[in-house]
């Protein structure tokens, strides 16, 4: 297992996990959904082929109420 | 009355934006949203909880109003550049409305790093809408930077202090060619009513709807008030004077 950091919290992941399979583990659906990893957003295409590396800082974001 | 409202060529039914902010429960959110009459709304990205697929995306849709990625919580312009950068992933829109604020206690807009932030998004193809202070001279330097509308506040986010400086924003509207949208500080429909009335475009209010006592209701007062300002503003109010003016003629009063 890889150790990576989403959301701020330390999550042990399958060596070869890419974008699209956390965000499945996650179980929050893809709709609304964005993901930084290092301070760089990575294009919704490209969740299937951007692997995670250990120690990558990763934040999975979505919709919040929010306004004013 | 044909009236349209247009924001980087799109044009807009409502001149109202609603804040999705606060809402007690997305029930209620979802019926202030259609009882205000808007068009658009406001929502904000926040880390996903596991497990839990729903969101304030399925209200919007629900009810048929477009989504206006904020960038709320932000502090420099690099997290606002990238929260954008994310907004435009979640959903799928190159519109977003930059904020980005100085401290907690006042949530007045950091105008050094907002600058930055909105040269960086145009420079990226963004329609950008800039939450700004009520400084005419900042508004400017926006509108230069090709923001597709700015947005000054009446008073600080959440106050609920409404319009402190009508004379700026009067000055804003003056100076700018693209829309102007009052942003923060309403408190109710009449402050609504006269940021509509001193010229502003658009109005954009959350807190005051959704923490109100009753959310739709309020939400139906403002939707109105906006357009009552409106109509008064096109309507062109009488020039305000000390003393009176008698409406009716003084020829042919009879010597009683």
């Amino acid at each position: 297992m890889m150790l990576v950091t989403v959301n701020g919290d330390p999550l042990e992941v399958a060596p070869e996990s890419t974008i699209e399979s956390l965000v499945e583990l996650l179980g929050c659906g893809r709709r609304g959904v964005a993901v930084a990893i290092n301070s760089e957003v990575v294009a919704r295409s490209s969740w299937a082929t951007t692997w995670l590396a250990a120690g990558d800082q990763v934040e999975v974001l979505r919709a919040a109420q929010g306004g004013c | 009355m044909d009236d349209p409202f247009e924001i980087g060529g799109t044009t807009l039914s409502s001149r109202l934006i609603l804040g999705t902010g606060g809402a007690p429960s997305m029930d209620i959110l979802e019926s202030a949203i259609r009882a205000s009459g808007t068009d658009m709304v406001t929502v904000a990205l926040r880390r996903v909880v596991p497990g839990v697929a729903g969101s304030v995306l399925d209200v919007c849709e629900r009810a048929g109003v477009r989504v206006l990625p904020n960038t709320a919580g932000c502090r420099t312009a690099r997290e606002a550049v990238l929260t954008a950068q994310a907004a435009r992933e979640a959903f799928e829109t190159d519109w977003v409305k930059v904020e980005v604020v100085a401290d907690d206690r006042t949530l007045l807009p950091d105008t050094v790093e907002l600058v930055d932030a909105v040269e960086a998004l145009a420079d990226l193809g963004f329609i950008v809408l800039a939450y700004t202070n009520d400084d005419p001279v900042i508004a400017m330097r926006l509108a230069a930077l090709g923001c597709a509308a700015v947005m000054p506040l009446g008073s600080p986010i959440g106050s609920g202090m409404g319009i402190r400086n009508p004379y700026n924003l009067a000055m804003i509207r003056e100076q700018l060619t693209v829309p102007v949208i009052l942003d923060a500080g309403i408190g109710t429909a009449s402050d609504a009513a006269l940021a509509m009335e001193l010229g502003c475009d658009a109005v954009l209010a959350a807190s005051a709807v959704t923490r109100a006592r009753h959310p739709e209701i309020m939400a139906e007062a403002i939707g109105l008030a906006v357009r009552s300002g409106r109509l008064a503003h096109l309507g062109g109010r009488i020039p305000r004077r000390l003393y009176a003016e008698a409406s009716t003629t003084s020829v042919g009063l009879p010597e009683l």
